[in-house]
């Protein structure tokens, strides 16, 4: 029995996509599979661990708990949107790369989308606020210092720029 | 740029199959549960559907779709009550300061459901009609009494929390029901006071236990009305009216708050598992009661 396919069209990194999905095809799939945007990461497809934290409309959101086919019409960021248009690095991506908030990298797409999320609306965060941001992402290498310090780091200098 | 999705081979999708239908309005989505009643199910945020459907806990035939459905996003503050549509974004709640300054219990709950992601997704109405009986939400519906008023292609109905709530992942609506609105009552009283507290593995995981306390001063410094209630304690969250009568006329001193806090969880009947044993969930919910109540008394003391 062949699945009925449904015609999406969304905006992914301001570039409108089109395609034909079934109607349990998850967000996150359609865009590593579909689109090969492969830098967001599956971590534990049940929204536990943050790792394929995508922005939808500007508001981060879990694209493994949203259907593909939900996000038409809207308007999708994922880590690769957030890098400048000529491919180097974000305040915030190199800050994370100068604090060694990464180690092996799988929750970095997440921890990215999530910190990038709460300085768009709180240039200027508490630690506190910065830890409730990243408080939905798992990550197993860290311990989360650097993460929260990478945050900081750059809040720091688009404050100052 | 178009796709043609080869779809993934069946194995390497969680879900199982479904049609989904997305509803331009509540009547489209009643009328499409009329039709397919007990094999639909109503898709709001999903920040707990699609998780248990992709572990195929639930394998619904028909996905109705009422995120795009702007009637159903709405606060709105009246005298004694405050209606909320059902699919109206936790986080859009959370930061309603004015919704926060007639009824704070609510943002008090929130800061401890999930995760900001799950927030901006998650909706009011569909943690209610989830109906976890470790949620945040149900317990805070449960402690104010709040009315839910279903919509179906027949008519509607409201349905107290206490009616509406049926048991562990269930309620009374029917197949072919719709929660609409939530109308969750406002205290008038000058001196109100609330508080929400749980423990959990994790912040913003589920609760082993959680509870949520609104309690009202006179001018002296007497009770004059006191609700409270426990979540993670039994098959659905438990109010406990008749205990909490017992504090009206007392000045809530520590000795009454423990008395009314021990009674409630000497009433619950948690289940255990490898997080927390029944007998630890008991002894937590008392002691989650007692630091609610009094937390709401400190509250409703300040001016």
């Amino acid at each position: 029995m062949s699945e009925t396919l449904y015609t999406i069209a969304v905006e992914v990194n301001g570039k409108r996509h089109s395609g034909q999905v079934p109607a349990r095809l998850s967000l996150v799939d359609w865009l590593r599979e579909e689109l090969r945007l492969t830098g967001t990461h599956i971590g534990c497809e049940h929204g536990i661990c943050g790792a394929c934290s995508v922005m939808l409309d500007e508001e981060p959101v879990r694209a493994c708990l949203m259907y593909a086919v939900q996000a038409s019409g809207h308007r999708v960021t994922t880590v690769e949107g957030l890098a400048k248009p000529d491919g180097s690095l974000s305040v915030l991506q190199d800050s994370f790369c100068e604090t060694h908030g990464l180690q092996c990298g799988y929750c970095t797409p997440g921890m990215l989308i999530a910190s990038q999320a709460l300085l768009n609306s709180n240039p200027d965060p508490t630690e506190a606020q910065i830890r409730d941001a990243i408080g939905g992402n798992l990550c197993r290498c860290t311990g989360y210092q650097q993460i929260v310090e990478a945050v900081q780091l750059a809040a720091e200098r688009t404050r100052t720029k | 740029m178009l796709y043609h999705t080869a779809s993934l081979p069946d194995s390497e999708l969680k879900a199982a199959p479904f049609e989904y239908a997305r509803a331009a309005s509540l009547a489209e989505a009643c009328a499409l549960l009329a039709t397919h009643g007990d094999s639909a199910r109503i898709l709001a945020g999903g920040q707990s559907l699609v998780p248990m459907m992709a572990m195929r806990l639930l394998r619904p035939a028909w996905l109705i779709d009422i995120n795009e459905i702007a009637a159903l996003k709405f606060v709105c503050v009246e005298k004694d009550v405050a209606r909320v549509g059902a699919c109206t974004r936790q986080c859009v709640v959370e930061r309603d300061t004015a919704l926060a300054a007639r009824l704070p219990l609510l943002r008090q709950a929130l800061a401890w459901v999930g995760h900001v992601q799950t927030r901006n997704r998650g909706t009011i109405g569909g943690s209610l009609a989830h109906a976890d009986p470790s949620a945040e939400l149900p317990l805070v519906a449960q402690v104010l009494g709040a009315r839910m008023l279903l919509r179906s292609s027949k008519g509607a109905r409201t349905l107290d929390a206490e009616m509406f709530f049926a048991g562990p992942m269930a309620t009374s609506a029917r197949a072919d029901e719709c929660l609409e609105e939530i109308h969750w009552p406002v205290w008038s009283e000058k001196r109100v006071g609330s508080a929400f507290t749980e423990i959990s593995v994790r912040h913003g995981d589920f609760a082993m236990a959680a509870a949520a306390a609104q309690i009202a001063l006179d001018g002296d410094g007497r009770c004059v009305r006191a609700a409270f209630g426990l979540g993670g304690a039994g098959g659905t969250p438990l109010a406990f009216p008749k205990i909490a009568a017992r504090l009206i006329g007392t000045r809530l001193d520590d000795a009454v708050v423990e008395d009314a806090a021990h009674a409630a969880a000497t009433e619950t009947e948690p289940g255990g598992d490898l997080h927390a044993s029944a007998q630890y969930r008991r002894h937590l919910a008392g002691v989650l009661a007692a630091r609610a109540l009094r937390e709401a008394r400190e509250r409703a003391g300040r001016p």
